[in-house]
């Protein structure tokens, strides 16, 4: 297992869209060919962190305006000449927008693009609907070859990048906007296919990924107070699922939930009920959005309204004790 | 190869692009004639650089099927080049075919990027060629287009973008036959003049005679031989179905199928026409 913060990182509060520039120019250094095509949003997916950083970087950078789906087929062309080609934009553009681009073109020829747009889900706050990304996880995990990552904080989403650029074909990495509490030491080197396990309990296992391992840590200690033990898993590599860890746990504790800040259809929740419904059938709660659109507000006020915060997970939680029907003792 | 040889391929790609979708039952016959002398121009009048016998050779000039439909002109002319037996084109569509109804980059050698959904070939291409910039290469990237895949918005996303690149290694051809699934392209959602719209997008055009195979030759050799900061493109006007009299400037020859009959009169003609050519 990868190295957890101490409580003075996790105090430490970073985005993890703030991880991508930083983490191309390491490759770069390392004499990975990254390339980054981005489309007019640079500086807010971190990438024109990456073309200011030398000039053999900025040669590597290629902005090419509003316009997500050449984004996606100009970096596809450059994964034909050897290179490895990061996208950007925003999660709704950068994925939806570009679908079938996705699709036809990276995917169906497994070519080395990582479609690493940032600022996905609530986290872009008062934007509004229009702009929180809440089907993105669906779509990339419905496509052969893609694979999907949603980093929790800074040091993953760090981890995640690189950990693209090490892996063959398309990947999708799921970064924020929000700045969100350490989890890892910096330095974690997350694995593809492998979840971590958090925190130990005997009683639910709560799985999340990107900002809900924070919430679902959170929701871990309020159920403790109450005599509740639950287990935490970061299932950071949702595509390929660590399915033997996820499993192993829910066999431990007989009940599980799930939480994600993406809508319950066809994003993490799915792919754990998946798994329960055919190896080990237990009951399952699923924290995320409800099949609907976001609305503008702040992150923390939305992810409050939406019902997916940790309270909205200690909520889940006491429901999937509950169906089990075998309350832990002195409850 | 002189123009009477390469004229004498043109027929051989066209009877076998006739006879490899009569025996798949489907395919796009319309578009995989207008484009066949372009092809031919390409792969075998010395516009290319390639090599049959090493496809990934790193220097090689690329070319990209963006409209991915044409893939049995494009088939024919790989076999004919030697990239695969030729009589491979008689396995296209099947099921366990290497040569899937839309062209796949890791089953066919010289196949360069997968594609058939419409409109994103320039793109690729675009991106190929920065690729190259990049690596110091200065070999050349085609991508050809049809003209009602030139209705896709992502087209000229990616021709405004190859401007401001200044790709002046980048040759984008457009099949300009006039017709696409539903109708004319006027009727449809008219294009206009491809010329004005390049030319306003920044690109250097030719036009040229998409059946004339030394105009063909010749304005593409040049497109490829100047750099002038410009992205270039050839409009070649062509005939939609062109050698089959009668599916010439017929909509409904897009996506069809001859039966056994109309395949017969088509290779006829075509054999006709090989004939009076070897004459002249």
């Amino acid at each position: 297992m990868t190295a957890l913060a101490s409580p003075d990182e996790r105090a430490q509060k970073r985005a993890t869209r703030a991880a991508f520039g930083p983490a191309l120019i390491e490759l770069a250094s390392e004499g990975v060919p990254v390339v980054a095509v981005d489309a007019d949003l640079s500086g807010s997916t971190t990438t024109a962190k990456f073309a200011a950083s030398c000039e053999a970087n900025a040669d590597r950078f290629f902005n090419v305006g509003i316009a997500e789906q050449n984004m996606i087929d100009v970096a596809a062309g450059l994964s034909l000449t050897g290179k490895v080609a990061f996208t950007g934009s925003f999660a709704v553009f950068g994925t939806g927008r570009a679908y079938d681009q996705i699709r036809n073109t990276v995917c169906y020829a497994g070519l080395d693009v990582k479609v690493c747009p940032t600022h996905a889900g609530v986290s872009v706050g008062p934007d509004g609907g229009t702009h929180q990304m809440l089907e993105d996880m669906a779509l990339m995990r419905a496509l052969p070859h893609m694979k999907v990552l949603v980093p929790a904080d800074y040091a993953s989403a760090l981890s995640a990048i690189r950990l693209a650029a090490a892996t063959p074909g398309p990947v999708y990495v799921r970064m924020g906007r929000a700045s969100v509490n350490a989890v890892y030491a910096d330095g974690a080197q997350m694995e593809l296919g492998r979840a971590q396990l958090l925190r130990e309990g005997a009683d639910v296992t709560i799985v999340a990924c990107g900002v809900e391992v924070t919430e679902a840590l959170k929701a871990a200690e309020a159920l403790a107070a109450q005599g509740i033990r639950a287990e935490v898993v970061d299932a950071f590599s949702v595509k390929p699922l660590d399915e033997a860890a996820i499993l192993a746990s829910a066999e431990k504790t007989g009940c599980v939930v799930t939480a994600e800040e993406h809508s319950v259809n066809g994003g993490l929740g799915e792919a754990v009920a998946h798994l329960l419904a055919a190896s080990h059938p237990v009951p399952c709660e699923m924290v995320g959005m409800q099949d609907r659109f976001g609305k503008s507000g702040g992150f923390d006020e939305l992810m409050a309204a939406f019902g997916l915060d940790a309270k909205a997970i200690e909520e889940a939680a006491l429901r999937a004790v509950m169906r089990k029907g075998r309350l832990p003792q002195g409850s | 190869m002189d123009i009477k040889d390469l004229e004498l391929v043109a027929c051989d790609m066209r009877a076998d692009i006739i006879e490899c979708i009569a025996k798949a039952g489907s395919g796009h016959p319309g578009g995989s004639l207008s484009c066949t002398d372009i092809l031919c121009a390409l792969y075998f009048g010395g516009v290319l650089d390639h090599d049959p016998r090493n496809p990934r050779w790193e220097d090689r000039d690329r070319f990209i099927l963006s409209k991915g439909h044409g893939a049995p002109a494009l088939y024919a002319a790989l076999a004919q080049a030697g990239y695969f037996p030729r009589e491979d084109l008689l396995t296209l569509r099947q099921l366990g075919s290497k040569l899937q109804g839309h062209p796949d980059m890791h089953l066919v050698p010289g196949v360069e990027a997968s594609t058939g959904s419409l409109g994103q070939g320039l793109s690729i291409a675009c991106g190929i060629a920065l690729g190259n910039r990049l690596d110091g290469r200065t070999s050349s990237v085609f991508a050809l287009l049809g003209d009602g895949e030139c209705q896709e918005g992502q087209v000229w996303e990616a021709m405004m973008y190859a401007a401001q690149m200044r790709l002046d290694h980048l040759i984008a051809i457009v099949d300009r036959n006039g017709l696409q699934i539903d109708g004319g392209t006027e009727d449809i959602c008219g294009l206009g003049s491809m010329e004005a719209k390049l030319a306003a997008f920044g690109w250097s055009v030719a036009v040229v005679d998409g059946h004339d195979i030394g105009a063909l030759i010749s304005t593409l050799s040049a497109a490829k031989a100047e750099h002038d900061g410009k992205p270039k493109a050839v409009i070649a006007n062509t005939v939609k179905g062109r050698g089959v009299s009668f599916m010439e400037n017929q909509t409904g020859w897009h996506g069809k199928a001859t039966d056994k009959e109309q395949t017969r009169q088509a290779l006829e003609e075509i054999r006709a026409a090989r004939e009076e050519r070897s004459r002249a």
